[in-house]
């Protein structure tokens, strides 16, 4: 029989060995599955985890994937620490492609880069806003986030469809639904290196992320703001006392993650397709759920653990391509990821006893 | 106007039966965000099993199975391990879509059997309503014995009654000497089921062959209708025709060729969940008893 005894004080081990453990548990899974379905797991294991460090160019390719991965789990970060749960940004990201598209689109002659930082701040502002239903709903007539920030992924979907199809349809697209390329002034380039060219899709979206995880590290750490996004998420009753108010942080938390995953959308778009489409995003918003768990919450952790996802999604492409198996098996990986590494949580705050006979 | 009743009717019952599992689970403080996923493996094991067995009835049974399978891990991660079940619900329905992903890639582009209709003797003789009540599939007879079932077992049986008392105060049950953990693993168990079989009817009746994904959000419209239903049973059965009144309705005006666009229509349901969420959620929070008050909350065990 086991039973689970409180600790005095989290463990510190626990926080470091629990995602490394969760890692290998998952892998040990994962293989399991695919042997009894009837894959080779060498080959599957292979494929998934080091194919994608094969060649320097893939290796780029990895950090251009885990680019909107990271960016929209810094801001879920943010939402998941405050016991707010939006599971919508995947709608977000779209909202905010589709805004920075209709004003890249409405300028079509522009060239000079300075536009890009209206574009990244339209991006904000239409996630954001997307953001804002789910967070007005919660706070003032007590809505369930979840369910609201979901339902209006599919909306996101839907509607951005509807664009690419209808208003913002390019005539000369021969009937595919496809928007008119953007202008120059709306493209992030990619970054060429002197003697090598290009790395893969390396781009300087790349660069946004450098610039995000500090700032939101000291953010967490270092400003009042991010204190009471603390103290809101763990003890709740002390931020109560405290005079903290909680609406105003969960509006604060739900517009910042939606308007950081449609800054995501914009450098996905901007970066490696340069046109509206009716699929942008590819379950980013979802997958950044993952990676902000496996980056225990932490604006370091999440660097990461997106670069850890990336490589398992690119990795998922290469054995669609090589051994046929459908790219929605990373699914699989993520959810039991995840699985592991809440019950490492649970292991930071308990100890395991093992005591024999009845309870 | 039957044919459409008919239609409408079919396409409530897999939300019907998966929010009524959903409402039983959360009535015992288990909040399962996996329902998603579980209605997927209840499609992809129905199918399989159809497939393999080719009687429509056994896809019931395996639907039932897999979605039974997916609540244990569900149970086993936050009932044992005490982990945060939001997390781990949205953990199950990600990992299920993986899984289905992978299980149904050999079952693309095979059709099954759908399940036959059931006369019920001479009652189905009567005009309109004969056809639409008492001649329908075993599933749909099913779902509303299920509703009966728990409306009564909820209200007057003992074990209903503590099923209640864990999901409102899980604390005090324990120390009364109620075993929690093992009334919450048989409710969400029971939800499983209950979503499980749901999964399975789309393609034992809607659409007969697997598509990746092919719930397409009604497990988290089921999720939307407990709380539309107050955590009342029967009220599940309106809201889940409402829905499926909705979906036909978009399906309807896009083969009419209404003049709005096709992803507008298609927004339909999912603008209405948002609607009926705030709609019902502004009443409730003046009305604070409806809701289990140990809903999502962990249960640390003996101290």
């Amino acid at each position: 029989m086991i039973t689970f005894i409180p600790r005095d004080k989290v463990s510190k081990n626990w926080i470091i060995i629990a995602p490394i453990l969760s890692i290998v548990f998952t892998i040990f899974f994962g293989l399991l599955i695919f042997t009894f379905l009837g894959y080779n797991p060498l080959e599957t294991l292979y494929q998934i985890f080091v194919s994608p460090f094969s060649r320097i160019d893939r290796i780029s390719d990895i950090l251009v994937k885990a680019c909107p991965l990271i960016i929209i789990g810094t801001g879920l970060m943010l939402c998941f620490k405050s016991n707010v749960w939006n599971i919508g940004a995947e709608g977000q990201f779209i909202m905010g492609a589709l805004l920075a598209g209709f004003i890249a689109l409405s300028f079509p002659n522009i060239e000079t880069k300075f536009f890009l930082l209206i574009t990244i701040l339209a991006g904000f502002v239409g996630g954001a806003l997307w953001a804002f239903i789910p967070a007005i709903l919660k706070t003032k007539l007590n809505v369930n986030e979840i369910l609201v920030s979901l339902m209006l992924v599919y909306v996101a979907m839907l509607f951005i469809d509807f664009i690419v199809r209808g208003p913002l349809r390019d005539p000369m697209s021969f009937g595919f639904p496809l928007s008119k390329p953007y202008p120059e002034g709306a493209l992030i380039n990619k970054i060429p290196f002197p003697g090598i060219g290009f790395l893969g899709q390396l781009h300087y979206g790349i660069l946004f992320v450098f610039l995000l995880v500090p700032i939101s590290w000291i953010f967490v750490n270092k400003t009042l703001g991010g204190f009471k996004i603390n103290v809101l998420g763990s003890a709740p009753q002390a931020a109560k006392f405290a005079g903290f108010k909680q609406n105003s942080i969960t509006i604060t938390v739900l517009l910042l993650s939606g308007g950081l995953a449609g800054v995501a959308g914009v450098i996905e778009v901007s970066a490696n397709i340069g046109q509206l489409q009716p699929e942008v995003s590819f379950g980013y918003g979802f997958t950044a759920i993952i990676v902000a768990f496996l980056g225990r919450l932490s604006p370091v952790g999440i660097l990461f653990a997106g670069i850890i996802i990336a490589t398992v999604k690119l990795g998922a492409d290469n054995a669609q391509m090589t051994m046929g198996i459908p790219k929605v098996v990373t699914g699989l990986f993520e959810g039991i990821l995840l699985f592991f590494l809440l019950t490492g949580e649970t292991l930071q705050k308990y100890k395991i006893k093992w005591s024999e006979g009845k309870k | 106007m039957e044919a459409l009743i008919l239609t409408i009717i079919a396409t409530s019952i897999p939300l019907l039966l998966a929010a009524t599992g959903e409402l039983i689970a959360e009535k015992s403080g288990v909040l399962n965000l996996g329902v998603e996923g579980m209605m997927l493996s209840g499609a992809v094991g129905a199918l399989g099993a159809v497939l393999w067995l080719e009687n429509p009835y056994y896809g019931i049974i395996a639907g039932a199975l897999s979605g039974i399978l997916m609540a244990s891990i569900f149970s086993l991660f936050t009932i044992n391990f005490m982990t945060n079940q939001v997390a781990t619900g949205l953990g199950l329905t990600i990992f299920a879509t993986g899984l289905t992903g992978l299980a149904g890639a050999p079952l693309v582009g095979k059709t099954i059997p759908s399940l036959p209709k059931i006369e019920i003797f001479l009652l189905s003789d009567i005009p309109l309503i004969g056809s639409i009540l008492f001649k329908q599939d075993f599933v749909a007879y099913l779902s509303i014995g299920i509703i009966i079932f728990i409306s009564f077992f909820l209200k007057y049986s003992k074990s209903g009654i503590i099923l209640r008392a864990v999901g409102d105060d899980h604390q005090s049950a324990h120390s009364v000497g109620y075993p929690v953990k093992k009334i919450r693993w048989y409710t969400t168990c029971f939800g499983g089921m209950c979503a499980g079989i749901g999964g399975a009817y789309i393609p034992l009746v809607l659409t007969p062959h697997w598509s990746e994904g092919m719930t397409a959000g009604r497990g988290w419209i089921a999720l939307a209708l407990v709380v539309f239903a107050s955590w009342i049973p029967w009220r599940i059965i309106v809201g889940a025709l409402i829905f499926g009144g909705i979906t036909i309705a978009q399906l309807v005006g896009q083969a009419r060729g209404w003049p709005i666009p096709s992803q507008l229509l298609s927004m339909m349901p999912y603008i209405a969940t948002i609607i009926a969420l705030t709609m019902i959620s502004g009443r409730l929070s003046k009305n604070n008893s409806v809701v289990p008050s140990s809903l999502g909350k962990p249960f640390f065990g003996s101290q």
